[in-house]
């Protein structure tokens, strides 16, 4: 299968902390593929590199080829948190038709594929609610169904389901799944749950702490078609879901934590250097 | 249910205060507190009775009412066109707001009433410098307060917007200004309430006509009544522009989840969880 991203020698430094050093992989078209990592290890990073919203300092992404240097046209970003990435005071339709105004310029057209996006989430019927007006799990809907819309070469998910409740999340996850299958597309999702990952994933990278490099690339051999309660008792996943927490917690440690006085340093130069990176990003925009 | 009765309570303790007022004047013999009655019953003839006697707009209407309030309303929209965007570019700009900012903080410290004098002597005492006073006074609540609203804006939703790659105007118009409106609508307000004490204040001095004008003559005849009339008008007046404002603003923000809807979502997560 052709490549759809591929990522080389990436590093990225907030001042004089790595984050990210010297990652590479590449996901397959219609492929899902889930990175996971401990907390803090750098996957946000790594993911804001992929869509061009931070520069990384070394290394570089291409997206189906071309290197990717501002943000793609053909990629969108569900973000985990739904309530802070939607507009409220556009309704759950005009949050879906925001992106697609530079994308498809009739207007009736613009309708139509925002309330098939919608239709797409199981959300056809709250088009002219406000996203307050949803419960958590259908905001979230709400946000995956903007970033189809756009119908992106790529997608990226940063831990998309950690805010709402089990129930929800199962849901969730199960709808990404019937909904790439159906549309074919290809996926990048981050996430710190190791069962997650395996459920929902073709493939899983596994990061090591902070600063992330990857520790193992595994093919998850799970059927296709996965489900709740029948994928999650099989034996391959308990086995898969072993293996991931082994590569994450056996991990000879980071190197010793810097004496107290040198991390209060080391944290305000992080704060300033993130200080610096948005004021250029805002005089950018 | 709850609705009526708050409606009904505060207007029952408006009315119990003007028959404590009518009480109270209609006992005492001093000619500086008229009667409410009296006063309304002047106030009628003064606007509402035309030069022969019958129904209708008196001349003080077109004359005096009509101006000084067109001259509010005016001085209060150029303060908020012209706020709302210099504010919107400084606030989204980086450094040009680190310029301006100390002669901002001294202009606004500054008592508009004091600068009447100041503009008398710039632009001379005609209708333009009554609308300029009132367009500088207005000017500095709607500014700031843009200022600070574009600079809110959450930094998830700009790495959204920029994740789409959105195109600037319809990051301004879309993201930036809703975001900002909120805040915006509370500078707006204040400076309507400095519009209607500038409107009177910028008639003070000079001429004869107009709503402050007619209140320093009244005040200076010792026609007690006409000046309790011209005080109410101006509560009046101030009051149904707010009313107006209040309206407009509801309007705009209506996306904005409501107090009731609110308290309710909160029960229910306390219910749930
Ligand atoms: N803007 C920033 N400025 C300075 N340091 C940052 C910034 N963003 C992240 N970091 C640091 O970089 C490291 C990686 O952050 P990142 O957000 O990429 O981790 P993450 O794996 O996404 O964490 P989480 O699981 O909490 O989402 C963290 O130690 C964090 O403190
Ligand atoms: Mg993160």
């Amino acid at each position: 299968m052709p490549t759809m991203l591929e990522v080389r020698g990436l590093a990225h430094r907030y001042g004089s902390y790595a984050a990210v050093e010297n990652l590479s992989f590449t996901v397959a078209e219609d492929e899902l593929a889930c990175i996971v990592g401990p907390s803090g290890c750098g996957k946000s990073t790594l993911l804001r590199c992929v869509a061009g919203l931070i520069k990384p300092t070394a290394g570089g992404v291409t997206l189906h080829g071309d290197p990717v240097d501002g943000v793609p046209a053909d990629l969108a970003v569900v973000f985990q948190d739904y309530s802070r990435s939607l507009f409220p005071w556009l309704s759950v339709r005009g949050n879906v038709e925001f992106p697609l105004r530079t994308r498809v310029s009739n207007r009736t057209e613009r309708r139509k594929r925002a309330e098939e996006a919608l239709a797409w989430v199981g959300l056809e019927a709250a088009g002219s609610k406000y996203p307050w007006q949803l419960s958590g799990g259908m905001q979230q809907r709400v946000s995956i169904a903007r970033a189809l819309a756009c119908k992106p070469a790529l997608l990226l998910m940063d831990e998309p389901f950690a805010s709402v409740d089990a129930q929800t999340r199962a849901d969730l996850e199960d709808l990404l799944l019937r909904v790439r299958r159906e549309h074919g597309s290809t996926v990048l999702l981050v996430t710190h749950d190791i069962d997650e990952s395996v459920y929902l994933g073709d493939r899983v990278l596994v990061l090591s702490k902070s600063p992330a490099s990857i520790v193992a690339d595994l093919t998850v051999t799970l059927p296709a078609q996965r489900d709740q309660i029948a994928t999650r008792g099989s034996a391959r996943f308990v086995e898969l879901r072993t293996e991931i927490a082994r590569l994450l917690h056996d991990r000879p440690g980071a190197p010793p934590p810097p004496n107290a006085a040198n991390s209060d340093a080391l944290a305000a130069e992080r704060f300033l250097a993130a200080e610096r990176e948005e004021a250029r990003q805002q005089s950018s925009h | 249910m709850s609705r009526l009765s708050g409606f009904t309570n505060r207007w029952l303790v408006f009315l119990t205060a003007l028959v404590l007022w009518q009480l109270a004047t209609a006992a005492s013999d001093n000619v500086f507190f008229p009667t409410p009655w009296q006063i309304i019953h002047h106030g009628w003839s003064l606007w509402f009775t035309t030069a022969d006697g019958g129904f209708g707009l008196s001349d003080s209407i077109f004359e005096d009412v009509l101006p000084s309030t067109a001259r509010a309303v005016g001085g209060w929209a150029i303060a908020a066109a012209i706020g709302i965007t210099l504010g919107a570019a400084l606030g989204r700009s980086r450094t040009g707001m680190q310029y301006v900012e100390p002669l901002f903080a001294f202009f606004r410290a500054l008592p508009s009433p004091a600068l009447l004098p100041v503009f008398i002597g710039l632009i001379g005492i005609g209708s333009d410098m009554k609308l300029s006073l009132i367009a500088f006074s207005c000017i500095w609540p709607v500014l700031m307060n843009t200022v600070d609203g574009v600079r809110s804006v959450d930094s998830v939703k700009t790495d959204t917007a920029r994740s789409f790659g959105t195109p600037r105007t319809q990051w301004v118009a879309m993201v930036v200004l809703p975001a900002a409106l909120p805040k915006i609508f509370a500078g707006l307000r204040l400076s309507l309430s400095i519009a209607v004490i500038l409107m009177v204040v910028s008639e003070l001095v000079g001429e004869s006509s107009g709503i402050g004008a007619n209140l320093v003559d009244a005040k200076a005849a010792f026609d007690f009544l006409s000046m309790w009339a011209w005080i109410v008008l101006i509560g009046i007046i101030g009051y149904v522009l707010n009313l107006a404002l209040l309206a407009v603003e509801r309007r705009a923000l209506r996306w904005q989840p409501t107090r009731a809807a609110v308290a309710s979502a909160k029960q229910t997560t306390k219910a749930g969880g």
